[in-house]
């Protein structure tokens, strides 16, 4: 971590992470009690459900300065909520367009599947994800254009 | 339609006929006639651009007893959508359907040869005889329909393919110009037949959800959620954008929404009476190629 803050002259970049109470969040509680090391830019919010994701909160998460937001909930077919994420799915399908339509980079949106035993996959996707923001660079064109 | 909606008020069908009318302002507009003797007060014209289905879930609307509403192709189906969302039955209502030329987009400047060209939504609609009424009205013959493969290439449509040819940034741009002029009178969800919730939440104040102020913060926030709330559902009557005092392009997005429904799902809103709310239902089988 500290070294690659050095590396990029000191940009960090900051992932919100919208993850279902009943899997991705275990995930990455799974990745912790495994001492996986990932990035500490991903600031993780729990709800209970990817169902339960508005898509207010990715809009509101980028207004406040993500740089990159990563959704992830149960595999399908394993909601707590017997189709909370398919649900879901459905309604990112649709939003991702609105999204492109309006300019905003779908490349700082992500999805996932991962569930509680995939502590690895938390990991490396995590990763992957926070490398390819790094890269990106700063996410500064919708959030300066709301907020200025 | 004076002849229909006559009949329908002397027979004690309906107790009110919704249509179009001249207005003391000039302008055509709702008129509510209640009474057989005012039925000249109905016009129909190509300046009928309004949806009147807003008025079928209005209480006010549902104090005057069983309605007869004058609708346009467009304006079906969102009475479809309506009556598909259980928020009125079709078998209370009497829709009069008008075979509809196409609405004269009265904020254009005129064309070549000095008259108002029609809405770049009306030139490519695809529903000029109304489907799921009681009555048609017109001659089916003169509607002047562009082929499906013609419409896609014109008007609205073109208008999209531009805006999606831009890059992200560029697009952002041209879309916080259109929002910087946005005054949050929230016309566009008024004048919307779909927008029917008693307390939308852009009112609510316990958490604020979209910011109240009209500064591009709290504009993108109310474009975003208004479009993506009729996910699924806008029929593409345009009564949001007609209303919108500012000129926002709103067709743009909902049009956005529209053709991904169709394309991802086969949903056309309001074509079919009976079919599940799109958002409201999922197939194990749709598409999660974005998903990792």
């Amino acid at each position: 971590m500290s070294t690659e803050t050095k590396e990029t002259g000191g940009f960090e970049p900051k992932v919100i992470a919208f993850v279902c109470n009943w899997c991705t969040y275990l995930g990455a509680d799974l990745a912790g009690t495994n001492r996986l090391e990932y990035p500490a830019n991903i600031r993780i919010v729990r709800l209970p459900c990817t169902g339960r994701i508005d898509f207010n909160l990715l809009v509101k998460a980028f207004e406040a300065g993500a740089d990159a937001v990563l959704v992830s909930g149960c595999h399908p077919g394993d909601c707590h909520y017997t189709a909370g994420n398919f649900h879901a799915r459905r309604r990112w399908i649709l939003f991702r367009e609105l999204l492109d339509t309006l300019g905003i980079d779908t490349n700082r949106v992500h999805f996932s599947w991962i569930s509680a035993a995939e502590g690895a996959k938390f990991q490396q996707f995590v990763t992957e994800i926070v490398e390819k923001t790094r890269k990106l660079g700063p996410y500064t064109g919708y959030r300066e254009i709301v907020n200025n | 339609m004076r002849e229909t909606a006559g009949k329908l008020l002397a027979e004690g069908t309906v107790d009110v006929v919704i249509g179009y009318g001249r207005l003391e302002t000039g302008a055509v507009g709702a008129v509510f006639v209640t009474k057989v003797a005012d039925v000249d007060k109905l016009v129909w014209n190509d300046e009928c651009h309004q949806d009147l289905v807003v008025y079928l879930t209005r209480k006010e609307t549902k104090k005057l007893g069983r309605p007869a509403v004058v609708v346009k192709g467009c304006d079906a189906r969102a009475a479809v959508v309506l009556a598909n969302e259980s928020q009125i039955s079709l078998s209370d209502v009497y829709l009069i359907g008008m075979v509809c030329p196409g609405m004269k987009n009265t904020k254009a400047a005129n064309d070549a040869s000095g008259n108002l060209p029609l809405y770049d939504r009306c030139l490519t609609c695809q529903d000029r005889v109304p489907r799921h009424v009681n009555a048609v009205i017109g001659d089916e013959a003169k509607t002047n329909l562009l082929s499906p493969e013609e419409a896609a290439t014109k008007g609205n449509f073109a208008r999209l393919a531009k805006l999606r040819a831009m890059s992200p940034q560029e697009r952002l741009d041209w879309w916080s110009h259109e929002f910087s002029r946005c005054v949050k009178c929230y016309a566009c969800r008024q004048n919307c037949p779909l927008c029917y919730c008693n307390q939308c939440v852009a009112d609510k104040n316990r958490p604020v959800r979209i910011d109240t102020s009209s500064t591009l913060k709290g504009n993108f926030a109310w474009n975003i959620l208004r479009a993506f709330h009729l996910a699924g559902r806008c029929v593409g009557c345009g009564a949001c954008a007609n209303a919108c005092p500012a000129g926002i392009d709103l067709d743009l997005l909902n049009l956005t929404l529209a053709m991904t429904a169709e394309k991802e799902f086969g949903h056309v809103s309001g074509r079919e009476v009976g079919t599940a709310p799109l958002i409201g239902s999922f197939s194990e089988q749709d598409k999660e190629d974005f998903i990792r």
